[in-house]
């Protein structure tokens, strides 16, 4: 049972897509995974036209692949009509909190891969019920590493969305390091670490006098997060 | 007449510019972060750092950004005041509008730049107020410095009023507060090179923060003692909080900690912090009316003259 850092094993593991329940169900936290197969990026561009606009996602994407990439590449449209992908790296998941629990039951997504996770209470109450596990990316901004594994740009569906909103549909092959950041049962990795570091932030302040002047509104306790 | 610079070398050099920025991790950053991994205990924020290590060699092997969130480019343009440009100085800024595009193709750099408000992206990285071109003069010189500086990340920067009586504790707590509310789960993408603007105005000290964080090398130091002393003390106590890379656990927040002022109103004492990441990218090309072009990665930004004090 992983309760602190130190129990994160960091064992690897290669998944193959569309990733299969029994995978899935076997990842802990800290894991180091790697990807074969087929995702696709989808961010706040195509997350309102799918959650909020109601717009179905492309049917040959939801038969080829269950993980979306919260990701828009470094990526061009050659004057041939062809693509060039050199960079890829995720954009911070939390913002589309809200939006997961439909996205999930309208994408059949299984995997998200994104930057920095989700809170606990966002896994438990939207992960959770689907089925679903969030994979960080590290660094952030391994994007030449990730770069070099994309083999081929399966296709693109609503450029019209822009370059860095279009969903890019990837062929990968061990696309990764990815760790395990919220498992199955809702469980965040980073979770753990804040609590660690929680520990020493009253030691942190002390002799910090609180400002002369406050702020509206805002959180004043040190533990809480931002997102 | 001294010569013009030649236009054309311009707009090359800031496309080459580009490249660079986005391509290659300057080595004061790169021997900074090695060093902070050689000092991190917590094995997730260590095995963080050597993908990123490993990240770099392939960038650079490759030619391919190092990021994908390239940031939004902008320039800092800086002119010896003997300095022609040939068309003038709204050429030169032609000139870097037409690079950011075809580079923006060329690289390619991510399309980031969009409308605020009805999120048009022209998939070139130009239009309005950008990319921003920030100018400076220095006494002497016939050349001009072009600095490009890709800044990525959403997270990692703050302002907030202080006032005389916060002190330099009021300072730390601003600089810890602002780490801690960002280095959790890594949203400012450490280890940082850390840039602190103290006075001035609202947007002066927001403006030198960034500067500081973008436009220093690491191992420089304010020219100041006792400023370079608060640099040293910012940073060890950065280090303190016990946050790694990407929020573990760690010692691995901050590569360096940059401190600029200004002159302030009586009564305030503003501040203003910026979190240059993981992706520290910055080059510099000086470029001479005989067409010499001298690439490096330090912009030597903050001179003598350009932190001036006195009437002259």
């Amino acid at each position: 049972m992983i309760e602190r850092l130190d129990d994160v094993r960091m064992d690897e593991v290669r998944l193959t897509t569309p990733v299969a329940e029994a995978e899935l169900a076997r990842l802990k936290l800290g894991d180091v995974v790697y990807l074969d197969g087929v995702l696709y990026t989808a961010r706040e561009g195509v997350y309102r036209r799918v959650v909020d606009e109601g717009v179905d996602l492309p049917a040959s994407v939801r038969a080829l692949t269950n993980v979306n990439f919260h990701c828009s590449p470094a990526a061009t449209v050659r004057p041939d009509g062809t693509y060039a992908v050199e960079a890829v790296t995720a954009t911070a998941s939390f913002r589309f909190g809200k939006s997961m629990s439909r996205w999930f039951e309208r994408s059949g997504a299984k995997v998200i891969v994104g930057k920095a996770g989700l809170t606990e209470l966002a896994y438990r109450q939207w992960f959770v019920p689907h089925g679903a596990v969030y994979l960080t990316t590290v660094g952030y901004g391994l994007g030449a590493a990730y770069g070099r594994c994309i083999k081929r740009v399966v296709d693109v569906h609503w450029l019209e969305l822009g370059i860095a909103q279009a969903l890019w549909v990837l062929e990968v092959e061990q696309l990764g390091p990815f760790l395990v950041e919220g498992d199955r049962q809702g469980r965040s990795l980073f979770a753990l670490a804040n609590r660690e570091i929680n520990l020493r932030l009253d030691e942190v302040y002390r002799g910090l006098a609180p400002f002369s002047m406050g702020r509206f509104g805002e959180t004043t306790a040190r533990k809480d997060e931002v997102v | 007449m001294p010569r013009p610079i030649s236009i054309k070398l311009v707009e090359d050099t800031a496309r080459e510019l580009m490249a660079r920025a986005a391509i290659d991790i300057p080595a004061d950053y790169r021997e900074g972060v090695r060093r902070a991994r050689d000092r991190e205990q917590n094995r997730i924020a260590r095995f963080v750092l050597t993908e990123m290590d490993r990240n770099w060699d392939i960038a650079t092997a490759e030619r391919r950004p190092m990021c994908a969130d390239t940031g939004l480019p902008r320039y800092y343009v800086r002119a010896g005041n003997d300095a022609l440009v040939e068309g003038g100085f709204v050429a030169l800024e032609r000139a870097l509008r037409r690079a950011t595009a075809d580079a923006t193709a060329a690289i390619p750099l991510r399309p980031n730049r969009v409308h605020p408000l009805t999120r048009v992206d022209h998939d070139n990285n130009v239009g309005i107020h950008a990319p921003e071109v920030t100018y400076a003069f220095e006494p002497g010189g016939d050349w001009i410095d072009i600095t490009t500086v890709h800044k990525g990340g959403l997270f990692g920067s703050d302002y907030r009023m202080l006032f005389p009586a916060d002190g330099v504790a009021g300072i730390k707590r601003f600089f810890v507060d602002t780490l801690v509310q960002f280095g959790k789960r890594g949203l400012a993408c450490q280890p940082a090179i850390v840039g602190l603007g103290i006075g001035g105005s609202k947007d002066t000290c927001v403006r030198l923060g960034k500067e500081a964080a973008c436009l220093r090398a690491v191992g420089s130091r304010n020219p100041d003692p006792a400023i370079a002393a608060l640099e040293d003390e910012l940073t060890a106590l950065g280090n303190y909080i016990g946050i790694g890379a990407m929020g573990f656990a760690g010692t691995s927040l901050v590569v360096a900690t940059h401190v600029e002022v200004a002159f302030s109103h009586t009564g305030g004492m503003p501040v203003g912090l910026h979190s240059f990441c993981l992706s520290s990218r910055r080059a510099t090309a000086r470029i001479h009316p005989d067409g010499r072009v001298e690439f490096r990665s330090d912009p030597m930004w903050f001179t003598d003259y350009y932190r001036r004090e006195g009437v002259e």
